[in-house]
């Protein structure tokens, strides 16, 4: 991804990192603020927008009815797509999701389907037939960085307000009550990506430390502390040190983040 | 994920295939395989069959994609349509895409792309056939392919899954354990730098079992690793075995 930083800028991310500061004062191993407003989207089943720092993120979540996988005939749906739209930043350009915008679902796509946050055998209609899909669309508004541990959580939380129409079915036909249901989860993941510049390891990275980032792993932790999904990205490497203390470090921020956002 | 499934590992502890718990499938590494590429490999590994083909480095095309400053490494992970139970379109799907990149970023800590710069690598992978594990053997292949081609490397990139499969880690899942058990993690490794290049994981692993799993594919990556060598060596001993008979008449 081109960006317009100067090089002079870069080498004094670099060297602030080596020294273990940034350049906001925060702590290597710091999120920057988070804020999280719900049900922001009338129209959508569920929604949420995120705000890390500066980086902004919305969350629509809308449920319909389709048919199940052939393999899962009794479990409904769930599906994500990302776009990383043109006004978040200089560097998006419309047209069909890139690869950025496919890794970004797909990996915001396996920590939810891994943890089984959605109870996906309860959105059963008629087996084999008929089951609730539930489509989560991750919006970029702004990018500032650390897209992955804000689409992720956006997503948990829009799904947390998600509601399902009442519906019953008679001679096979679905018919829609009136009322909503809680859409039914299992679990609440939360993603921590841990980026590595300069060979130190830092949390949450902001869009002028990821132009110098090596390389970075985002890990998703399920309330037991257990990891559910790992993604390494960038065109750098980890030592197997590295790795055990990036997984030790995604676990104590995902609680962390568990605590003070009350999940 | 399916949890009513016959038991994938005896009491015994050997598999559905008849491997223990840290075995490897048997492998099968060719170098040189495309004469139309600048360096080619082919990898069977258990059932996944798959080629790969580097050209470069060359001109890029379309030009405006050449960077100032370095080489270009593009990858492809394609699956044939027949490489699968149900054939596959042949149109690259997202999981394709996604797959390509993860590739690419595991084989680039390997090149020295400042060396080369307004250049492009391209490499191109097609699964054949698949059976759990593709991406880890079109690593292992793709490097190789890469090598051939003569381009310098830091090491060679080597690729092995460990996972989880009815509570015990296993090494090397093949497909029925890739889609039945209970975790999956794909690593990438280059070993004489020690430096891990592709991670991945899916399914829930506590945090000693996700590091069982790492450690247990680094040790399967090492033992890949000496075939790898073996495979480049062998080419060219058939090359030098040639020249001299033809020095010989």
């Amino acid at each position: 991804m081109s960006s317009l930083i100067t090089k002079v800028r870069l080498k004094q991310i670099s060297q602030h990192i080596e020294k273990g500061k940034r350049l906001d004062e925060r702590g290597l191993h710091e999120h920057r603020p988070i804020t999280i407003e719900e049900g922001i989207i009338e129209k959508a089943e569920g929604s949420a927008r995120i705000y890390l720092g500066k980086t902004e993120v919305l969350v629509g979540v809308k449920v319909e009815t389709g048919e199940p996988f052939p393999d899962t005939p009794n479990d409904g749906v769930q599906t994500v797509n990302a776009e990383l739209v043109p006004l978040a930043s200089p560097n998006f350009e419309p047209g069909p999701p890139d690869e950025n915008s496919i890794e970004l679902a797909r990996i915001v796509d396996r920590g939810l389907r891994e943890s089984h946050a959605i109870d996906t055998e309860k959105l059963c209609i008629e087996a084999g037939k008929k089951v609730f899909v539930v489509f989560i669309d991750v919006y970029v508004l702004n990018h500032d960085g650390n897209l992955i541990d804000a689409s992720a959580l956006a997503a948990l939380a829009a799904l947390m307000n998600t509601k399902i129409p009442n519906y019953e079915v008679k001679d096979g036909e679905l018919k829609i009550k009136q009322g909503y249901t809680q859409l039914p989860m299992k679990s609440r993941p939360i993603t921590v990506t841990v980026g590595k510049i300069n060979n130190q390891l830092v949390i949450d990275p902001q869009y002028e430390e990821e132009q110098v980032m090596d390389s970075r792993i985002s890990i998703a932790v399920n309330e037991k502390g257990n990891i559910c999904a790992v993604q390494k990205g960038g065109s750098g490497y980890f030592t197997p040190q590295q790795i055990l203390e990036a997984s030790k470090l995604a676990q104590a921020k995902a609680a962390e983040l568990r605590k003070k956002l009350n999940w | 994920m399916n949890d009513k499934h016959d038991k994938l590992i005896d009491k015994k502890g050997i598999r559905l295939d008849g491997r223990k718990a840290d075995e490897l499938r048997p492998l099968k590494l060719q170098v040189g395989v495309l004469p139309n590429a600048d360096g080619s490999a082919y990898i069977e590994h258990g059932k996944n069959k798959i080629l790969a083909a580097a050209f470069g480095p060359r001109e890029m095309h379309p030009k405006h994609l050449a960077l100032a400053d370095r080489m270009v490494l593009r990858c492809r992970y394609h699956m044939a349509p027949f490489s699968v139970q149900e054939r596959k379109s042949p149109a690259p799907s997202r999981r394709e895409v996604e797959l390509s990149k993860v590739i690419r970023e595991s084989l680039e800590p390997a090149l020295f792309l400042e060396l080369y710069p307004r250049t492009g690598v391209d490499v191109f992978i097609e699964v054949l056939q698949a059976d759990g594990g593709t991406r880890c053997a079109s690593i292992t292949a793709a490097a190789l392919a890469i090598a051939d081609a003569g381009v310098p490397m830091r090491d060679l990139v080597v690729a092995c899954a460990a996972g989880k499969v009815d509570d015990t880690v296993v090494l090397d899942l093949h497909d029925a354990e890739d889609k039945l058990g209970a975790a999956d993690v794909p690593v990438a490794y280059m070993p004489a730098l020690n430096a891990i290049t592709l991670l991945q994981m899916d399914g829930i692993l506590t945090p000693d079992e996700f590091q069982q799993a790492v450690d247990m594919a680094m040790g399967g990556c090492k033992k890949i690793y000496e075939m790898q060598k073996e495979a480049l060596k062998t080419k060219y001993m058939v090359v030098k075995d040639v020249e001299e008979s033809e020095v010989e008449e």
